[in-house]
């Protein structure tokens, strides 16, 4: 079973049509199963048109809780928070559930032991059937810690199906960034599929993901999309690419009927016979050549 | 003020509204203008702005650090530890950087004083202007995992104590999880950057959650490449009472100038009075004087 992630730096970039569109390209060769490591934002599902089939919570971190009966106001607390989670109060403090980061050092200091850590439920996690494989998914709770852990989670439910079922690909739909969801989603992976514009910030986001994929060695390739839109920087992904020695798998055109598939609900490669989708046939041929060695 | 510019999506256009919304400020002149790329992980507001870069500081967290000579590997510390970044294995103790979230409960809690905290560099702040515009971003290093200790680290250095009559525009990662929730606190509104597409939609949702249920801040929207995708943005708008306060058409001249790192206000002068429109709207919503 290969593993094969596709990241971006940059958002917006088109790292989940294209998962779609290789999900839909792949299915009809091979056994798959998907996983969207986007947890802050999963939008896989919007173009896959789902059944969930298991829904499960997501324990996060616990949060600190004062008790207000207990609490002696004497301060102790807001002085070792780092996070400045802690309100101070008149007669008693109080904590800011956002801001905390469930490190329990006010627990430990709080003289009265008026402070408790009190699990969250950060999350959920789902698995679903689509007509491309099993999707893993989640949904991270407005303004929660601990996406790389979720991020964890989805993928580790992921490839144990895959290797369960005798899958021969996980395919892993990444979050934008290179912190601390994008090297969850990329750990174990065989490959990373890098989607590039050809603009200033995507050449700049590029090289950061590309050193971050080189730090883990993991082996990448690029994909530029919307390629048209400046051919004198897609010229620089080039000769960047080729200095690096990283095969460009395809340069997808601008083409308005990505975005007509996405508000359908559907695969670009399901919805249109156009440029993106003849080229994302090209990068899935590629793709499928490079992971099977 | 401090507007925090969002999306939930990424892509959306979040740092070309920011860039030109500063822009547009500083050009009349009356008010300080300030623009802070909170976007640690890929910060490209200075692709546009191309700041001079005055200043430059390591950041990170700080990390425990074990005095072998005065630990009697009780295992105090790895049983505080919230996060697995300490552990005592027979006559070692252990120690993970990329767990340890920088609280300080191990060495509060070592009974024998033996832990002392040391600075683990994450990033860098850089601090400058961009002509009038005083700019600052932050940039974590590759392979680190937390960004929302660099961002807190940031805001705290660039966002002046007093800071009335100022406005201070911060440029958010993208996502809804932790590194956005540490770019909005504090901001007296958040403009969100959203397209009108079926993607754009289900973040913005999501965005709008963080920003107006949890954080409890006013939230305006803008919508980029307007005329691409479908109505969904407005129905939700309008359902929920957000207000759009500016929209920007799909426009080939707009794609190309951001292809190349130039500003819009600097190809279409005319979206200057845009944005200057859309300044005095968020500061009549957040009952400021309105000016210029």
């Amino acid at each position: 079973m290969k593993q094969l992630v596709i990241l971006s730096g940059k958002g917006g970039t088109g790292k989940t049509s294209i998962a779609a569109a290789l999900a839909h390209l792949a299915s009809s060769e091979m056994r798959l199963v998907l996983a969207d490591a986007d947890v802050d934002a999963a939008n896989l599902e919007l173009v896959l048109a789902p059944t969930r089939v298991e829904e499960h919570p997501f324990e996060g971190g616990a949060v600190a809780e004062i008790d207000p009966d207990e609490c002696l106001a004497c301060g102790i607390c807001e002085g070792v928070c780092r996070f400045d989670a802690i309100i101070p109060g008149e007669q008693s403090y109080q904590v800011d559930r956002l801001a905390c980061e469930g490190c329990a050092a006010c627990f430990y200091q709080c003289p009265k032991q008026a402070i408790r850590m009190v699990p969250q439920q950060a999350g959920e996690w789902y698995r679903s059937d689509t007509r491309f494989g099993p999707l893993f998914h989640a949904h991270l709770f407005a303004g929660q810690e601990n996406s790389g852990k979720l991020v964890t989670m989805v993928k580790q439910q992921a490839r144990l199906l895959a290797l369960d079922t005798d899958a021969d690909l996980l395919l892993v739909d990444g979050p934008p960034g290179i912190g601390c969801p994008v090297i969850s989603a990329s750990a174990g992976a065989d490959m990373a599929l890098l989607v590039a514009e050809p603009t200033i910030s995507g050449v700049h986001d590029l090289e950061r993901v590309l050193a971050t994929t080189d730090h883990f060695g993991i082996p990448a390739r690029v994909l530029i999309n919307k390629t048209d839109i400046n051919p004198a920087r897609a010229g620089d992904i080039e000769a960047f690419c080729q200095e690096r020695g990283i095969p460009i798998v395809g340069r997808i055109p601008y083409d308005t009927t990505v975005t007509e598939a996405m508000v359908n609900g559907q695969p670009i490669t399901a919805y249109a016979d156009g440029p993106a989708t003849e080229a994302l046939h090209l990068a899935w041929a590629h793709l499928r050549e490079a992971l099977r060695s | 003020m401090i507007i925090t510019v969002a999306s939930g999506k990424g892509g959306t256009g979040k740092t070309t509204v920011a860039v030109n919304l500063g822009l547009a400020l500083a050009r009349e002149g009356q008010l300080p203008v300030h623009i802070i790329d909170c976007d640690v992980e890929e910060p490209n507001a200075a692709l546009f702005l191309h700041p001079t870069l005055k200043e430059s500081e390591e950041v990170g967290q700080l990390i425990p650090e074990v005095n072998l000579d005065l630990c009697t590997f009780c295992g105090r510390c790895a049983e505080v530890c919230q996060y697995s970044a300490i552990a005592v294995v027979a006559q070692r103790v252990l120690v993970f950087p990329e767990l340890c979230h920088g609280c300080g409960s191990c060495a509060l809690n070592c009974p024998e004083g033996a832990i002392s905290e040391k600075l683990d560099v994450m990033g860098v702040l850089e601090i400058g202007h961009a002509g009038p515009i005083a700019f600052a971003q932050g940039r974590m290093n590759v392979g680190e995992a937390m960004a929302v200790p660099i961002i807190r680290q940031l805001k705290r250095r660039a966002i002046p104590e007093d800071h009335d009559g100022r406005v201070i525009i911060l440029d958010a990662p993208p996502g809804t999880s932790c590194p956005v929730v540490e770019s909005m606190r504090g901001s007296d509104y958040v403009l969100m950057v959203t397209e009108p597409t079926p993607f754009g939609l289900h973040d913005l949702r999501l965005a709008v959650q963080v920003a107006r249920n949890e954080l409890g801040l006013p939230v305006g929207v803008v919508i980029n490449r307007e005329g691409i995708g479908d109505e969904g943005v407005d129905a939700y708008c309008e359902e929920e009472g957000i207000p759009i306060l500016m929209r920007i058409p799909l426009d080939r001249r707009i794609a190309e100038a951001y292809s190349e790192g130039i500003p819009m206000v600097e190809v279409l002068p005319e979206y200057r009075e845009a944005f200057l429109a859309l300044y005095r709207e968020i500061a009549q919503r957040v009952g400021m004087e309105v000016t210029p």
